[in-house]
């Protein structure tokens, strides 16, 4: 076998909280926790735009840090408490921000949405008030293709205008 | 722009009906959820996952390809390499004349690479890791040869050549010419003589990149085909040829699209590969780009040069007319091109009155990724290239570029307007347009604002950018890159149904990527059958087996709001009358003239006590129908064709009218350029758009941002840039850099509502938005110029270090502009 497929077989038995449920799984050492997450627990919400951190469409919580699923392997991930875009209306009441999003028009195809709706929400949860330029630079890692971005500032602002 | 909510309440309905309402969207709330179902999410027990083996050459001869060692791992379920193809399919068909017509084009190379990423080998393996893996074990043999990457040397004699069967790179070559051009150029007091403009190569890198997963059953020989490939009939038509089998064996379904913009009509070559992989491998194939896959090789825009061009100006700036010559980089094959040879002549003229136009086409093939629509198509490239002439011509002769606009734009009463080559200009006001952006931006402020940024060492620029936004293509005029082609017209089809408890029911041929579709056809459906849009079930994306989509269906070329809310309109005014005729029947026999639709149901006007709800209507015609009359004709469930009104253009004269909407834009940008570096910033923009009646407000604006977005980025930071070995440079997000958040200008949106006189609703196709944001930007760099240097804006990019070369060596630039007096 040759030697890419050998270090392949490399695999361990991670624990992970997603969303108030609790995934054990036997995963390979280098498989990305975004294509554990989709591929191998079905949870298709978060999203893949590019393979080098530059998108943020795969962006989650983990143990209350926001970061790109694609930028961590799953076993680092082993452990963690992780929140994705389909624990946010847990309650099937759209959170806040969710409904801002809708109200201001800010997706169109949806792609990117998940990933933004997770960095203004961590955004939010650290700072109740931002700034226009605070809203800005927390979107900042996320890119989106269809909107150009003033309808996502204006649903985070709205969001955060109203106390989410 | 108004509130808008997608709580589950009902709203009222509004007093004029809910076409022009911001109705929340429909799609919203799966999508914000993640409950969206994009083509990766869907997954089929023991599926394999595809990787393609692709050229690190440009241009190369393959010798030897072995598998062994890739197919010997355990968890690789097999490969597909280019000689399977070429014993599987025929070459897809072509849509060029000679010397394009002869390309052999298959789902993989076959015997020779013509650019770096092109597809060699597909592996299938059970989890996406290891069919990458897998792939590295796959030994290529190549020959490298020479690469053509420089469009403008592909016919020189020394130059290699890509396509032995075409016998040159020439791909497709043709003469368009109106009006009489030495007639012109003898009235004229002026003749401006600019030697080479350069578009560039870019395109609109939707985040989710292309994709399929592709079943296939044994029993009927049929493929179903889940994909965003956003042009399904064109897919069907490239690929049942090439695959020997009839088009109702391809089933195409879609749901949710990450963003197409073009650059998903094209991936028909990579579903036939996934359609051969499943039936070898007697499995689902799933097959996702990964992001430099996209880079390398999926619908680049269309690199333009445009050369010698001459322009016949009047000394008051009347234009009369132009002549240059189009060269047109294809890439390595033609996958919807020489299309584009053809596309552009929609905007002729662009917003001008000038009568007198020349231009010669050429386009070529390079060792670089194939070229295929991206928004704004070949359209782009022309008003690019015709606001440049404007601009040009107004800072050669001193002229107000505002004054030349107003002076030269087709006028509110001159609509409809023919163009020289005959395409009609259904409706618009680009003048009354112009006024609004230049308010919005404070054009008569700007000279306090210049020497305000001056007095801080920076230079001020302003620029404006006016384009149409073409829709409802006419197929008709594919005839003038390929008389022998028979495709002329559009259409697009849509059903509704009231279902057996009453459910309004709408299927669409479209294959949204965010534009909201379901949202403004529930607009049309509530409107005429008096209910309410959340009445009204759209079954989200496409399915072939919905009989819902018709050749041209799809979701492309700035058309959903006149062919597919035509066909949506359609359907419902059969509905309509179909349930009064079923009412009469039932309230025995009163005229359908006495019915009315309201409150969901069907009344007698003026007698509540005769109503019919849908729910009734639904039962009785679906389960509950002895007794009706034998010859009552309804069956509650009503198909309907939009066609729109054309003609087959006049292929000799290249004359006729090709698209039957013309959207407008009118942009408006203010740069601040540092003039030791280059460096620059949009400080204000202005985009005010037309696009007759609006179905939806904020979806409207929504595109219009889009849209200015990614003219922004394509303008300052967006390149598919090659070295002179042809290796793409920009292959992901690191070096292909989009814009972000944080680089997006305050923007003022505006708008007026010319409705067209030619579509049901009045309404025009809008989305692609002609690329104004490009222009404008190159006017407002322009400008800045002026008295530094005084250099013309000559390529569509324009990063820092180029503006700093302008400013350095302003003499380059100045040497490709000549004025001569007649």
């Amino acid at each position: 076998m040759a030697n890419g497929a050998a270090a392949a077989s490399s695999s361990w038995t991670i624990t992970v909280r997603i969303n108030d449920a609790v995934y054990e799984r036997e995963v390979e050492a280098r498989k990305l926790l975004i294509h554990f997450v989709r591929d191998d627990l079905d949870l298709t919400g978060s999203h893949i735009g590019c393979d080098t951190g530059n998108c943020g469409a795969c962006s989650m919580i983990v143990d209350g840090v926001l970061v790109k699923s694609c930028m961590l392997l799953a076993v680092q991930a082993d452990g963690t408490t992780i929140e994705t875009v389909e624990g946010l209306a847990a309650g099937g009441e759209l959170t806040t921000l969710q409904q801002a999003f809708s109200d201001h028009h800010a997706l169109q195809c949806g792609y990117c949405t998940p990933g933004m709706l997770m960095s203004a929400t961590a955004l939010l949860r650290t700072n109740s008030d931002p700034s226009d330029a605070e809203i800005k630079k927390a979107l900042q890692g996320n890119i989106c293709r269809c909107t150009g971005y003033w309808n996502i500032f204006e649903a985070v602002k709205a969001a955060a205008g109203s106390g989410a | 722009m108004s509130g808008t909510t997608i709580a589950p309440e009902r709203v009222e309905a509004p007093q004029k009906g809910w076409a022009g309402q911001s109705v929340p969207r429909k799609e919203d709330k799966r999508l914000v959820e993640g409950e969206g179902v994009f083509v990766d999410d869907i997954k089929r027990h023991g599926m394999g996952y595809i990787f393609f083996v692709r050229s690190p050459y440009a241009h190369a001869h393959i010798t030897s390809i072995d598998v062994s060692k890739a197919e010997a791992i355990d968890g690789v379920f097999g490969t597909l390499t280019g000689e399977e193809v070429a014993a599987l399919t025929d070459p897809f068909f072509q849509l060029a004349t000679p010397p394009g017509a002869h390309l052999k084009d298959y789902a993989l190379a076959v015997g020779k690479v013509r650019y770096v990423g092109e597809a060699v080998v597909a592996v299938v393996a059970e989890t996406r890791e290891l069919a990458r893996d897998a792939s590295e074990l796959v030994e290529v043999e190549y020959e490298p040869l020479a690469a053509v990457t420089d469009a403008r040397r592909a016919q020189d004699g020394d130059t290699p050549v890509l396509h032995d069967d075409s016998g040159s790179n020439l791909m497709w070559e043709g003469i368009y010419e109106w009006g009489d051009l030495d007639a012109a150029f003898a009235e004229a007091d002026r003749v401006v003589k600019i030697k080479e403009l350069h578009f560039h190569r870019f395109n609109s890198t939707p985040l989710e990149t292309d994709g399929a997963l592709v079943e296939f059953n044994r029993g009927t020989g049929q493929w179903t085909i889940h994909t965003n490939n956003q042009f399904p009939g064109f897919a069907a038509i490239m690929m049942g040829p090439a695959m020997r089998c009839g088009l109702d064996k391809l089933r195409f379904v879609t749901q949710d699209i990450g963003g197409g913009f073009g650059n998903k009509i094209t991936s028909h070559p990579q579903l036939v590969a996934c359609c051969l992989l499943a039936r070898k491998l007697k499995r689902a194939v799933q097959w996702t780009e990964w992001r430099t896959d996209f880079h390398l090789s999926m619908s680049h825009g269309n690199e333009r040069w445009f050369h010698d061009t001459e322009v016949a100006v009047k000394e008051d700036g009347t234009l009369l007319g132009f002549r240059t010559k189009a060269l047109d980089d294809a890439g390595a094959w033609l996958r919807y091109e020489p299309l584009g040879g053809v596309i552009w002549a929609q905007v002729t003229p662009g917003m001008y009155k000038w009568r007198h136009i020349r231009l010669e086409f050429t386009q070529v093939a390079t060792n670089k990724a194939p070229c295929s629509p991206n928004r704004g198509y070949s359209r782009m490239q022309h008003l690019w290239f015709t606001e440049r002439v404007i601009d040009i011509v107004a800072h050669e002769l001193g002229l107000d570029p505002v004054e030349v606009r107003k002076r030269n734009y087709v006028r509110a009463e001159d609509m409809p307007y023919e163009t020289p080559n005959g395409c009609v200009y259904d409706s618009g006001d680009y003048a009354q347009m112009l006024d609004i952006a230049l308010d919005l931006i404070d054009w008569n402020g700007v000279d306090v604002r210049r020497a305000e940024v001056e007095s801080r060492g920076k230079l001020l620029g302003i620029g404006i950018g006016s384009t149409l936004d073409s829709g409802t293509n006419n197929f008709g005029q594919s005839r003038m890159i390929n008389p022998e082609l028979q495709f002329s017209g559009n259409n697009e089809v849509a059903t509704v149904k009231l279902d057996i408890f009453g459910e309004i029911v709408v299927t669409l041929g479209t294959t949204p990527q965010g534009q909201g579709h379901e949202t403004t056809a529930a607009q049309i459906v509530a409107d005429i059958l008096k209910c309410s849009p959340d009445d009204v079930h759209v079954r989200a994306g496409h399915d072939s087996y919905w009989n819902s989509h018709a050749g041209f269906s799809g979701t492309y070329a700035s058309q959903f709001a006149v062919t597919g809310l035509s066909a949506v309109k359609g359907a419902t005014d059969m509905l309509a009358a179909e349930i009064k005729k079923l009412a009469s029947a039932i309230f025995g026999g009163a005229p359908v003239e006495a019915l009315e639709l309201a409150e969901g149901g069907v009344r007698i006007k003026d007698n509540p006590e005769a109503f019919l709800p849908f729910m009734a209507c639904g039962a009785i015609i679906n389960a509950n129908n002895a007794g009706l009359p034998e010859d009552l004709g309804v069956t509650l469930n009503c198909r309907y064709v939009y066609r729109p009104p054309f003609q087959v253009p006049d292929v000799e004269r290249k004359f006729g009218n090709l698209t039957l909407t013309y959207a407008a834009q009118i942009h408006a940008a203010i740069v601040e350029i540092d003039p030791e570096t280059g460096h620059y910033e949009i400080v204000d923009y202005a985009a005010v758009d037309d696009c007759g009646k609006r179905i939806n407000p904020q979806i409207v604006e929504g595109q219009v941002m889009g849209a200015t977005a990614q003219a922004i980025g394509a303008a300052m930071y967006e390149v598919f840039e090659y070295d002179e070995e042809g290796n793409l440079l920009t292959p992901n997000f690191y070096d292909y850099h989009v814009p972000h958040a944080l680089d997006m200008p305050p923007l003022r949106t505006g708008s007026i509502e010319s409705p067209s006189p030619f579509t049901p609703l009045g309404t025009k196709g809008m989305g692609e938005g002609g690329g104004a944001g490009i222009h404008a930007v190159c006017a407002a760099i322009q400008d800045a110029l002026r008295g530094h240097g005084d250099a013309i804006v000559y390529d569509s990019f324009n990063p820092y270090h180029r503006v700093w070369e302008m400013l350095e060596h302003p003499e380059r630039a100045r040497a490709l502009v000549e004025v001569s007096t007649t």
